[in-house]
């Protein structure tokens, strides 16, 4: 098929940005996404101009490196799925694609289409861990999880950390991130002895870095492992019920 | 030359005491003096991870390098399977001693024992900690955890979190380590690459690395270096590793003195999506268990231009049914690739390239009905058509082997500590425990018993004697040498200005590879790879074309320096393929085969560990030899029959 791209070339967070236009005469539709933007770029270094700079490493929609707004959408228009998974025949023949990097004040443009997402990195420094030093841990078996527990956690340690939730957000906020790292652990058994200074410490740090949530829901869309807002309503009430906690006490009463 | 002298470093005593004598043995050092410690680890997967981790709970003062933006990106994170470990909680018999011997006889007697028994006595202490840490494994309706079986074993001992184990272990050791960072014990320095090591009479002192922003090349100096870096599969171009898998932290310490072991061991999984067109960037693996239900055949007739439904019964060719009757479609993962190669070598491939074999599950459907299979597979075939764009429920699946994991990698001793004084190998960038060939789940296993077991328990004994000394400093004139070096490369590679991208060079080492030293190899095919590598390697120091500059951010530079050690390490792989006159494991020589074509290994002359030197270029590495000692086990032919 033939298609037009419309991407956005920036030379460094500082400089400004301005889109390129790409005539894509022959696209495979069995092709990903990424593998057109490598034709495209193999013919750029053949034209003796720059490739264009992007984010991407497992190709398999787990490592969360990739990182692109497809006309508009992240991660573009199909559901449940990263960059790195879409395929060129989502697309029809005569397409013009604009591809775009996350724009969130938090992640400065480093070049092109790749980002600096380090600030969610800071998130889960502030707390988003159980406290476990290697071989203090007892008998796996010891620590009984309900397997719906399990299950839901899991369904939360599912974030890839994409950032594609900050760069849906209106608001540039990081809440699904936070409340899918928060939940993973906070609904575990072995995440109970820190869940309310863990709540306090994760939310505190994402508002030093991100926007605030005012339930748009738009990240739940943009989530390419379709992550339940469900979770941040979960986070945002163990937020608030730990302003009045008292964690002296809180082993009694969880 | 060298007088290089390989000494393992196993201790004395029976197998299962070895490592609780070791550990009393080794010199420790006092909690209050381990802040006057530096380390230096390289990688952030799950061996670089832990092992960063567990150092700073220990109260060393470590720098971890990881080449991604986040520590999370590493590789690690793309294992699907599970992780094994001898906790027998099926109560069907499984024991340390079993998954000992399990692993043992899956690497094809090229293993040495010591390490693999205590990677299987530490497996148990894994699943302990990452349940500690909120790993969200998969449980049983009681709370316990639940297992499955993989290939290789009798025993189910497979410990998972869905189709995403190894995501989940990661994020087990990214978050200890994001402990560490918060509390200030590591420093964690992303995006930055090493690019060299650092070494002063001998001695690991430290590294180069270039932050990847900003193009800045600066020095790493501490009292020992850490390399976690993966494996090589991405010399062949086309793999199931992730793009920027690469050899050049490996290779780097190879040319300054590290032994490289065994690196013709390369590991092929038989059930991948084949490519789809010659823009195909990397291979995607469907796991093994599809071939529990799946039938694998190709048509009769060479070059059968048929759809699949007018092909009948008679006419498809089930190959591994007929060779492999007791097995069938679950014949060992080496016996499937080549077979599945033969097919498509001799013209029966299907799909539009010719380059695939079905994978049929329309008996499972018919018999067991669509919805038991979508139940059992159903995440797998959604990948599968998003792929592909075709329904396995509708229409076979087209599957081909592709290069998924490496044995081999730099020579380490008992305590993971390579020829070079002051250098750790961790994880896949080491060639320690799978001898000639990896079981199923055991990846994810010895990443964390290095990182989080091993490591912390050895490194104390080379580092207690340090105790008052300082590491140099990284304006010493031994640093400031190793950087320029690393600048004078970097502008080599800007200053070429040639006709060709890197990826173009990259997709051309990877062909002869594959071609010449995959699946499949001879003497003959060997040869030939030895004459045509040098002179890419010659026609890319020439001809390759890196725009931009080395003060910023440009992926194209990376990708270079990356493609060029390929072109180097490639040569010395396929070398020690031509030398190891054997077929074991993964390298499987066309000249040594039963009459069923079988692996045949030549335990007499080659039950040895190769491990290179360099000897710098344009000459012939040398070849050292550890042999290989079984005290426990005995010699055995693989059978499956």
């Amino acid at each position: 098929m033939k298609l037009t791209l419309k991407v956005w070339r920036q030379n460094g967070p500082r400089s400004a940005g301005h889109f390129e236009t790409h005539e894509m005469p022959e696209v495979s539709p069995d092709m990903s996404f990424l593998e057109m933007i490598d034709v495209l770029n193999e013919r750029l270094i053949d034209e003796s101009k720059e490739p264009i700079a992007f984010d991407h490493d497992c190709r398999e929609g787990i490592c969360g490196s990739c990182s692109m707004m497809i006309n508009g959408i992240p991660h573009g228009p199909e559901r449940g799925t990263a960059t790195c998974q879409l395929h060129m025949r989502k697309f029809t023949d005569g397409d013009h694609i604009t591809v775009e990097p996350w724009r969130a004040r938090s992640f400065p443009i480093i070049k092109d289409l790749a980002v600096d997402r380090s600030a969610l990195d800071r998130i889960v420094e502030a707390g988003g861990y159980i406290t476990a030093p290697t071989g203090s841990a007892r008998d796996a078996n010891e620590i009984l999880v309900p397997k719906e527990a399990a299950d839901a956690a899991m369904d939360a340690a599912a974030c890839i950390g994409c950032g594609a939730c900050v760069a849906a957000c209106p608001n540039g906020a990081a809440q699904l991130f936070t409340a899918a790292k928060y939940n993973h652990l906070s609904l575990l058994p072995q995440g109970q002895p820190e869940r309310f200074a863990r709540a306090t410490a994760m939310v505190d740090e994402m508002e030093r870095w991100f926007g605030s949530c005012t339930n748009y829901g738009e990240c739940e869309t943009a989530c390419p492992k379709e992550i339940s807002i469900d979770f941040i309503a979960l986070l945002n009430r163990d937020y608030v019920r730990a302003q009045f906690k008292n964690r002296k006490l809180s082993g009694q009463k969880a | 030359m060298s007088n290089i002298a390989l000494d393992s470093k196993i201790p004395a005593g029976p197998i299962e005491d070895k490592w609780n004598n070791h550990k009393f043995s080794v010199k420790l050092v006092n909690p209050a003096n381990r802040r006057k410690f530096r380390v230096v680890v390289v990688g952030s997967g799950l061996a670089g991870a832990s092992a960063a981790a567990t150092l700073g709970e220990l109260g060393y003062h470590v720098q971890l390098l990881s080449f991604h933006d986040s520590p999370r990106r590493a590789h690690s994170i793309a294992a699907q399977g599970g992780i094994n470990a001898a906790k027998n909680y099926r109560n069907d018999g499984d024991s340390v001693k079993r998954l000992f011997y399990d692993t043992i006889k899956g690497g094809d007697f090229r293993a040495r024992e010591a390490n693999v028994h205590r990677l299987a006595e530490v497996s148990v202490n894994i699943i302990d900690q990452c349940v500690a840490q909120g790993v969200p494994f998969a449980r049983e309706y009681g709370g316990l955890l639940d297992n499955r079986s993989f290939g290789g074993a009798q025993v189910s001992r497979t410990f998972y979190a869905r189709g995403q184990t190894g995501q989940q272990l990661l994020l087990g050791a990214y978050q200890a380590l994001a402990r560490q960072v918060h509390l200030g014990n590591v420093e964690l320095h992303h995006r930055t690459e090493m690019l060299d090591l650092v070494v002063q009479d001998g001695v690991a002192r430290g590294l180069v690395a270039r932050d990847l922003i900003t193009g800045e090349i600066r020095s790493f100096s501490g009292h020992a270096v850490v390399l976690a870096t993966g494996g090589y599969g991405n010399v062949f171009y086309l793999s199931t590793n992730a793009k920027a898998s690469n050899v050049t932290a490996a290779w780097r310490a190879h040319k300054q003195g590290a032994l490289m072991a065994n690196p013709c061991y390369t590991q092929i999984h038989p059930t991948c999506i084949p490519a789809s067109d010659e823009f195909q960037s990397k291979l995607t693996l469907m796991s093994e268990s599809l071939r529990n239900d799946g039938r694998i055949w190709v048509p009769k007739e060479f070059d059968d231009q048929r759809p699949i439904d007018q092909i009948p019964e008679e006419e498809r060719d089930y190959y591994l049914e007929r060779l492999y009757p007791s097995f069938g479609n679950l014949a060992p993962r080496d016996i499937a690739s080549r077979a599945a190669k033969r097919a498509v070598d001799s013209g029966r491939g299907v799909g539009p390239l010719k380059n695939g074999v079905y994978l049929d599950f329309s008996e499972a459907i018919g018999r067991l009905g669509a919805p038991v299979i979508e139940e059992r597979y159903g995440n797998l075939f959604q990948m599968y058509e998003r792929i592909t764009g075709e329904d396995p429920y509708k229409q076979p699946m087209r599957i081909y082997p592709a290069v998924h994991y490496t044995m081999g990698g730099l020579w380490v001793d008992y305590n993971l500590m390579s020829n070079v004084p002051g250098l750790y190998v961790l994880g896949e960038a080491n060639f320690s425990d799978h001898g000639a060939n990896r079981l199923g789940a055991s990846a994810l296993m010895q990443g964390l018993a290095d990182g989080y077991f091993v490591l912390p328990a050895t490194i104390s004994d080379y580092l207690a004697p340090q105790l008052g000394q300082a590491p140099i400093p990284t304006d010493d004139p031994l640093f400031q040498a190793a950087e320029a070096a690393v600048r004078d490369r970097t502008n080599q590679l800007l200053s070429i200005k040639g006709t060709h991208s890197v990826d173009w060079f990259h997709r051309e080492l990877g062909k002869i590879m594959w071609d010449n030293c995959g699946m499949e190899r001879s003497a003959e095919s060997l040869d030939k790879a030895l004459s045509e590598i040098p002179a890419l390697r010659e026609q890319f120091w020439s001809d390759v074309r890196v725009l931009g500059d080395g003060g910023s951010f440009n992926q194209s530079l990376e990708k270079a320096g990356r493609v060029a050690d390929f072109l180097e390490f490639g040569e010395e792989l396929v070398l020690d393929a031509r030398r190891r006159e054997e077929s074991c494991g993964g390298h499987f020589r066309v000249e040594y085969q039963t009459e069923e074509g079988e692996a045949e290994r030549n335990d007499d002359e080659y039950a040895f560990v190769g491990a290179w030197e360099w000897n710098g270029e344009g000459n012939e590495p040398t070849l050292h030899r550890e042999p290989l000692v079984y005290e426990n086990v005995h010699f055995a032919t693989r059978s499956y029959k």
